[in-house]
């Protein structure tokens, strides 16, 4: 199984209940100077965490800096990642440490770009994603496991709910496959369509 | 069976279906700049790929380009790195580069319509999700991520699932002082922030097609800002009246052959449509933002709306955030508050149109001196015709500077930035928190309305100084 492969994720959680999360809070444009993939983490939500831009104060009540949560999965408002399609945003995500954003609803190019780095979008109902955010912060150690294999994502204590996602993309993402080496494939295919038009 | 413009042209591109999965779609033209090319360039190094069709994709250097003195070296070394480097990749991998200084040199989305490479029919992509812009010539276009750019240099691909469609008409005569601009924030501010999310939008009707090109690029730009894949509009006598001629549009037998082609570009008149809305143009008003996402806009003779009126609890609180961070409160009026910054400019309003109008409304009348104004034009050719038609004379005589094209103040990436905690109207396309730099507070606008604002140094409504009637 290659490093970059996903199948069973349990973790605590971080909930950031905020609705319409766009990229540019994700990671701001000034921090989109960097010619390679690396190091976007500790810019993540960077002027949601930092008062004035000032590592050193950090804003107290925003979910990253409470002591109480961590872990691998992002839980977060509908309509997670709007706006610009900077992959800087996934690659931030994925850098600071989580493997799976949970949201009752994503934007389009968000989903791919996260899909194309191994970080796993789930999208709940409007309900689950509702008792998540209770659970988690009535008690931040509870641990919820997200199942790739069976599609299913259960918080710590039963309640559970199973989501979509294409065999095509389970199969890259239990495999670490990405997309290119798909297409690298099917060259042949592609030079004769090529032909075709 | 009858099919939608989207759906014919998808359906030509597909070079394979996978069960339970993406469709391969062959992509017709790719552009990319600075920001969003070089880990896919590296990418392709560390698997030891050439690109694969190198004519087929077009660079130039805007999102983070200085808008003043392009002709010296780029200051900021980190900046001046991210050019150089796409400059390098471009020439070791055999890429047309329109870098700085070079006449073609401009928004990628401004560029790639007037020098005639954006086509009918063809599937355009970039690393940008203002890629939508290029579908006002009925093509599908859309912003894609940086492992899709990679994907495209090396196979011309991409894996993309099938979006479904909707389509928007609108119908009827616009208002006096109520320009292109209004109709997409005002359609957006009726569909929300994410209504089109996992559609690819059609705009269709009366009024769409009485529109020229520059304001029906406006139009499909903001697609992305209701979430939809991308928008559209089925070519036609103006679309190829505005591609006749132009510098990489076909020519001579070869124009004729495509004009025949083109003219087939459009849904089938039972085709249909997986959702549809329809926008009444004597309905909008000139519109701006009082929130922090692009669908929290209204006329500008609304009174902001009021959180404590919301029923639904995570819209009130998600309301209150916005307007706490812009200083409004819910039952105020906007227009005539003051503001410190007005910006002119983006892919979304930067073209030639754009200055014409607010040349003529501008045109003998004085800047407010209590106001910056940030004017960029969206491409050298651009910023040429101002010249040719003697626009700087205006602005300048107006009080106005005119400053070198790039992508500038609408993302904050680059020295134009707005002061933490000031208000901008600005013509671009995102009022997001910090997004023209941190604390900034974004009001999204026309350039009429922006122009307005800049005279009297206050949110103005613009049907004021045209001295025509509010409907």
């Amino acid at each position: 199984m290659s490093s970059k492969a996903i199948s069973v994720v349990t973790s605590t959680a971080v909930p950031l209940k905020i609705e319409n999360v766009d990229t540019d809070q994700i990671i701001p444009a000034r921090f989109l100077k960097a010619t390679n993939r690396e190091g976007f983490g500790k810019n993540l939500f960077r002027d949601w965490r930092y008062i004035d831009n000032d590592e050193n104060k950090p804003h107290e009540d925003f979910v990253l800096n409470q002591k109480k949560y961590s872990g691998k999965i992002l839980v977060a408002g509908k309509n997670f990642g709007c706006g610009s399609s900077r992959e800087h945003a996934a690659w931030a995500i994925k850098d600071y440490g989580f493997d799976v954003v949970v949201s009752s609803f994503f934007a389009d190019i968000f989903r791919n770009n996260a899909l194309n780095n191994f970080l796993l979008p789930v999208v709940v109902s409007d309900g689950f994603l509702h008792k998540l955010f209770t659970a988690i912060i009535a008690d931040p150690s509870k641990e919820i496991t997200v199942n790739l294999p069976s599609q299913t994502i259960t918080l710590d204590g039963g309640d559970s709910e199973t989501f979509q996602i294409s065999d095509y993309k389970k199969t890259c993402l239990l495999n670490g496959y990405d997309d290119i080496n798909y297409l690298l494939s099917q060259r042949a295919k592609i030079e004769a369509f090529e032909k075709s038009i | 069976m009858s099919k939608t413009l989207f759906e014919k042209i998808w359906e030509k591109h597909v070079v394979e279906s996978i069960a339970d999965g993406p469709d391969v779609l062959y992509i017709d033209k790719h552009f990319i700049h600075e920001v969003t090319s070089p880990q896919a360039f590296a990418g392709l190094e560390k698997r030891g790929l050439p690109v694969f069709r190198p004519q087929k994709t077009i660079a130039t250097a805007d999102h983070n380009v200085p808008t003043l003195h392009q002709e010296l070296p780029i200051k900021e070394a980190l900046s001046r790195k991210q050019v150089e480097k796409l400059t390098e990749n471009c020439a070791k991998y055999g890429v047309e580069l329109y870098g700085l200084g070079h006449p073609f040199q401009g928004i990628v989305h401004v560029i790639g319509p007037e020098l005639g490479i954006t086509q009918p029919g063809m599937t355009i992509v970039c690393g940008d999700s203002h890629t939508s812009t290029h579908g006002a010539f009925g093509t599908i276009a859309f912003g894609i991520g940086t492992s899709e750019v990679e994907m495209t240099l090396a196979t011309q691909c991409i894996m993309q699932g099938k979006p479904k469609v909707m389509r928007i008409n609108v119908e009827g005569k616009l208002h006096p002082g109520v320009v292109s601009k209004d109709i997409i924030l005002h359609i957006i501010s009726k569909i929300s922030a994410s209504g089109a999310t996992g559609y690819f939008v059609e705009y269709a009707g009366s009024t769409i097609r009485s529109l020229s090109m520059e304001a029906r690029m406006t139009i499909c730009n903001m697609s992305i800002e209701m979430g939809a894949r991308g928008g559209m509009i089925a070519p036609d006598e103006v679309t190829f009246a505005y591609m006749r001629g132009r510098k990489f549009a076909p020519q001579g037998p070869d124009w004729d052959m495509k004009l025949e082609e083109w003219k087939k570009l459009k849904s089938d008149d039972d085709a249909v449509f997986d959702r549809e809305l329809n926008i009444d143009a004597g309905d909008i008003e000139p519109m701006i933002t009082y929130g922090t996402n692009p669908g929290q806009g209204m006329g500008i003779s609304d009174t902001v709306p009021d959180p404590e009126k919301l029923q639904d609890e995570s819209e009130r609180n998600a309301l209150r955030k916005s307007l706490t961070y812009m200083g409004f409160k819910g039952g105020e009026k906007m227009k005539g508050m003051h503001v410190q910054n007005v910006f002119i400019g983006s892919c979304t309003n930067s073209r030639i149109e754009d200055f014409r109008m607010i040349a003529s409304l501008i045109k003998g009348k004085k800047k407010s001196p209590d106001i910056n104004v940030m004017i960029v034009p969206g491409s050298q050719q651009v910023a040429a015709q101002i010249v040719k038609e003697g626009l700087d004379k205006i602005f300048t005589e107006s009080g106005f500077f005119i400053r070198q094209p790039g992508c500038s103040a609408c993302l904050g990436m680059n020295e134009d930035k707005v002061p933490a905690g000031e208000y901008c109207v600005s013509t671009s396309n995102r009022n997001f928190e910090g997004r023209q730099g941190p604390n900034a507070r974004t009001i999204l606008a026309s350039p009429l309305t922006a122009a307005a604002t800049a005279l009297t140094g206050k949110i103005s409504d613009v049907r004021e100084l045209l001295n025509v009637n509010p409907a």
